[in-house]
């Protein structure tokens, strides 16, 4: 039984725009971040997809990039969190609103 | 066997994933989050992709997610409240997501044909495997990059340490 590559795609697009709607909808600093992190997982599934489909290895190796990218990111960002709370008392990014008026 | 393992585990990570849409506090997001990477490691495996797998379940759900939760714990996250500006960014991003999603399922399905399915078989009677294959490209032909990564992990650590330093 063969799956077509065409699903895994489209169960891509599905977490995609799950990340998408989360992102815009959750408050909290730190779930905004990891919906990036939701994001970058299902494009990560189309490059292993396409990968396949091609018989390339090099969409695998994107992936490993992007994995590298995405740790190093996630150091950095949860860094500037901690920074964020300790000046503001706060991680709802509503009351994050320095540069607004 | 191969659509089977597709559709457990690509229910497994849709339901995560809307789990962790759902939840309100940090930490049930986080660990819902981890559910839906473990399930796209066992699909990265079922394409063929088994050091992805790895380096998924290492990397993601081992060291990212850790992270998360040490920052979750660190900075004593409750529950988030719901206020004026949520309810605004709740009316834009449900319609806009399911925007996003159905033009590209509309793309996705209407290629259809042309993407072809899996065929686990070519793959497994492969006489070079794929963490081989990977090692070849990886440091012949990409070296100059993978050094580069090196040297932005670097990078990221010390910005790390620095911003998180408390300030004299």
């Amino acid at each position: 039984m063969t799956v077509p590559i065409a699903y895994y795609l489209i169960l891509a697009a599905i977490l995609f725009s799950i990340g998408v709607a989360s992102f815009l909808i959750k408050r909290n600093i730190i779930t905004i971040f990891m919906s990036i992190e939701l994001m970058l997982n299902a494009v990560n599934l189309t490059f292993v997809a396409f990968a396949h489909m091609w018989h390339q290895i090099t969409g695998q190796i994107f992936v490993f990039f992007v994995m590298v990218v995405a740790a190093a990111e996630a150091a950095v960002g949860l860094a500037i969190i901690i920074a964020i709370f300790r000046t503001r008392q706060t991680l709802n990014v509503d009351q994050v609103n320095l540069l607004k008026n | 066997m191969q659509l089977a393992l597709f559709i457990i585990f690509g229910l497994l990570a849709v339901a995560g994933a809307i789990n962790f849409l759902l939840q309100r506090h940090p930490i049930n997001s986080a660990l819902s989050l981890v559910v839906v990477m473990m399930s796209l490691a066992v699909l990265y495996w079922s394409l063929g992709a088994e050091f992805l797998a790895a380096a998924q379940v290492i990397v993601y759900s081992g060291a990212i997610m850790v992270l998360f939760v040490f920052v979750v714990m660190l900075l004593n996250a409750g529950e988030e409240e719901r206020t004026h500006g949520s309810r605004a960014a709740y009316f834009a991003g449900v319609p806009g997501a399911t925007a996003i999603f159905c033009l590209l399922s509309f793309v996705f399905l209407t290629n259809s044909k042309a993407f072809g399915s899996t065929d686990l078989t070519s793959h497994l009677t492969h006489t070079v495997n794929n963490i081989a294959e990977i090692s070849q490209v990886l440091f012949k032909d990409l070296l100059l990059p993978f050094e580069v990564t090196s040297i932005l992990i670097l990078v990221a650590i010390l910005g790390a340490v620095v911003l998180a330093r408390k300030e004299q």
